[in-house]
């Protein structure tokens, strides 16, 4: 078969290596740019630009936010607090509710399928939702504001019914029903443990969800103390002011400011690209599962 | 018809006492929707209210159209409507053709380590906030330190001033756009591939048939149906843009926003600070309208095209 790799073999092959090898390059380089960048002095920064390779390694920027880190920790908090108890009822509540869809017995599931699935085709519109928020449910500048409005996306709750479809059996769940268990145990001991594979795909992309959010925050929350990581990444980016009061920097001319900047960015990306290689096996399989069947 | 009502009506109930634990499993989602899916979608009427915080939604005073009036009346309704479009219509065409193109390449490659590891590099912008993109476009792009402005004076040019010329943006959003998504998009189609019976590529190859003619005969034609269908339902959103690019990258540059604010970016404006509520709301009420309405007649088109593959 050797002899069948012939020019068009090779001319694809150059045309394949060189195009993907592109792509991949230029979305790994502004990761490594700024990391590297993060090193360099302020000096450098101010008189050279970014680049790949510092002219001198500095630690500046990073001693400066781990002097006086407490505001930093906070938002961390924040964020992963948000995440984890986010994700976890997220995922509690809309398997429960795609097992309800799934159940055939349920004689209105398609009436209850279609009241969640409006939603995505027509929405009030977000001053009505503002309004609604801040004014009628009073959720303004709390915690619980942050927690509610990423927490359930309809069409994950449908990817996991079409993934019960097609892994659960019904005799499976007919034999727990002779065996005596209740609806509820039913979910708990068999639905919930079996749909592990789509749970992790889908807790990914919710837990996401609520790790970049910094729009929730700008509209309803005031209070600092509850800024979660990546508004308090924004303000810093926006304005050099913010990026010394987050670290009580005193105002100084020769203070770092753009290397600060970079450091606190690095240090917000820095459990997802650590986390990456390990959530990335879940996160091309799910994507899989929902083009298969969704 | 009074016996088959109560017939019907007992039956309805008859399900809800046979099921209980069923279908109070499914009270938490759905107080979850109504209060925040239903609520806000019956407040959609504050874009005919005169809009007052004692009032609140219910209790405000009716307006007619006048929140539509500066809205149209003043240009922006034409500018955010053709921005929406246009971008929508650049990002969908541009991303489907580089995320099929991609998908084509990389399934027929054969080097596995390569093949791996430049697909973890594309899919790593999807896991990045646009926060953290718009940081990585500001270093390589800002007029005193970026990367692209040091070498132009290291080679003794004269700095371009890219935040200050939309110019510069139409290019530039498409290609973060693509940057961003690109690697995410590619899986879907990979997965459309691997769906292809791969007796058709071996009956080509003890044909004789070259790599290019496996890809233009084989794959191309058996992706069409994909294709198609993920371009009319993207087209079903092209009034709901990429919020989170926009607002990150130009923000509230003045210089920029009349060749890249699109209606979401000019709600979130709008309420953000200051809250404009007769612009947002009925900014927000055009939206959601006409949103519905291509969401309709997408799904039309699909059903039309494969009635499978409509979303109701």
């Amino acid at each position: 078969m050797k002899i069948k790799k012939t020019f068009d073999m090779k001319l694809f092959n150059v045309i394949a290596y060189s195009i993907i090898g592109f792509f991949g390059l230029i979305t790994l380089l502004p990761f490594l740019m700024l990391l590297t960048s993060s090193f360099a002095t302020e000096h450098d920064i101010i008189h050279y630009g970014y680049t790949l390779i510092p002219r001198d390694v500095s630690f500046d920027a990073y001693t400066l936010v781990f002097k006086e880190p407490a505001k930093i920790l906070r938002a961390y908090g924040v964020t992963v607090s948000l995440t984890v108890v986010g994700t976890a009822l997220s995922l509690f509540v809309s398997t429960m509710a795609a097992y309800v869809l799934f159940r055939k017995d349920v004689k209105h599931r398609n009436k209850l399928s279609f009241f969640l699935y409006f939603t995505t085709l027509f929405n009030g519109g977000l001053a009505s939702f503002y309004i609604i928020i801040r004014n009628h449910l009073h959720l303004g500048d709390t915690y619980m504001v942050l927690l509610l409005v990423h927490m359930f996306n309809v069409v994950f709750i449908l990817i996991l019914r079409s993934f019960m479809q097609g892994s659960l059996h019904d005799s499976l769940l007919e034999s727990a029903r002779i065996d005596g268990a209740g609806d509820f145990t039913i979910f708990l001991k068999i639905v919930l443990p079996l749909s592990k594979p789509a749970l992790a795909t889908i807790g990914l992309f919710t837990g996401l969800a609520y790790w970049n959010d910094w729009w929730t925050p700008m509209l309803f929350v005031d209070n600092k103390n509850l800024f979660p990581l990546q508004y308090v990444l924004y303000r810093v980016l926006s304005s050099a002011e913010s990026a010394r009061t987050i670290v009580n920097a005193p105002v100084a001319i020769d203070s770092p400011k753009e290397s600060l900047k970079l450091a606190l960015t690095v240090i917000s990306i820095g459990p997802i690209v650590l986390l990456y290689p390990f959530l990335q096996k879940y996160f091309v399989k799910g994507i899989m599962i929902g083009a298969v069947k969704g | 018809m009074q016996q088959m009502k109560t017939l019907r009506f007992s039956s309805m109930f008859g399900d809800i006492g046979k099921h209980k634990a069923l279908y109070a499993m499914f009270i938490p989602i759905a107080v979850y929707t109504l209060v925040f899916a239903y609520l806000p979608m019956a407040g959609i009427i504050i874009a005919f209210k005169e809009y007052n915080y004692t009032g609140g939604i219910w209790g405000s005073a009716w307006n007619g159209w006048k929140n539509f009036e500066y809205f149209f009346f003043s240009g922006k309704a034409w500018l955010v409507t053709r921005n929406t479009i246009v971008y929508n219509v650049v990002f969908l065409a541009c991303s489907t053709f580089f995320s099929v193109g991609i998908a084509i390449l990389i399934s027929e490659m054969r080097g596995k380590y390569f093949k791996k590891i430049s697909q973890s590099f594309m899919l790593l912008p999807y896991f990045v906030s646009w926060v953290i993109v718009s940081a990585f476009v500001y270093n390589f792009l800002n007029y005193d330190y970026g990367v692209v402005n040091t070498m132009i004076r290291h080679f003794g040019g004269e700095p371009i001033d890219i935040y200050g010329t939309p110019a510069y943006w139409y290019f530039l959003l498409p290609f973060l756009y693509i940057w961003k998504w690109v690697g995410f998009n590619s899986i879907l189609y990979l997965a459309a591939i691997m769906g292809i019976d791969q007796e058709c590529y071996e009956a080509a190859t003890i044909d004789g048939a070259s790599v290019f003619q496996k890809i233009t005969r084989i794959t191309i034609p058996l992706l069409m149906p994909t294709m198609i269908i993920l371009v009319l339902l993207g087209l079903g959103r092209i009034m709901r843009g990429e919020f989170d690019m926009f607002y990150q990258l130009i923000g509230n540059n003045s210089r920029l926003l009349d060749a890249t604010d699109i209606i979401d970016t000019l709600v979130f404006r709008s309420l953000a600070g200051m809250p404009d509520f007769g612009l947002a709301s009925s900014a927000g009420f055009y939206q959601s309208v006409l949103t519905f309405v291509i969401i309709l007649a997408a799904n039309g088109a699909v059903k039309l095209y494969n009635k499978d593959y409509s979303l109701f």
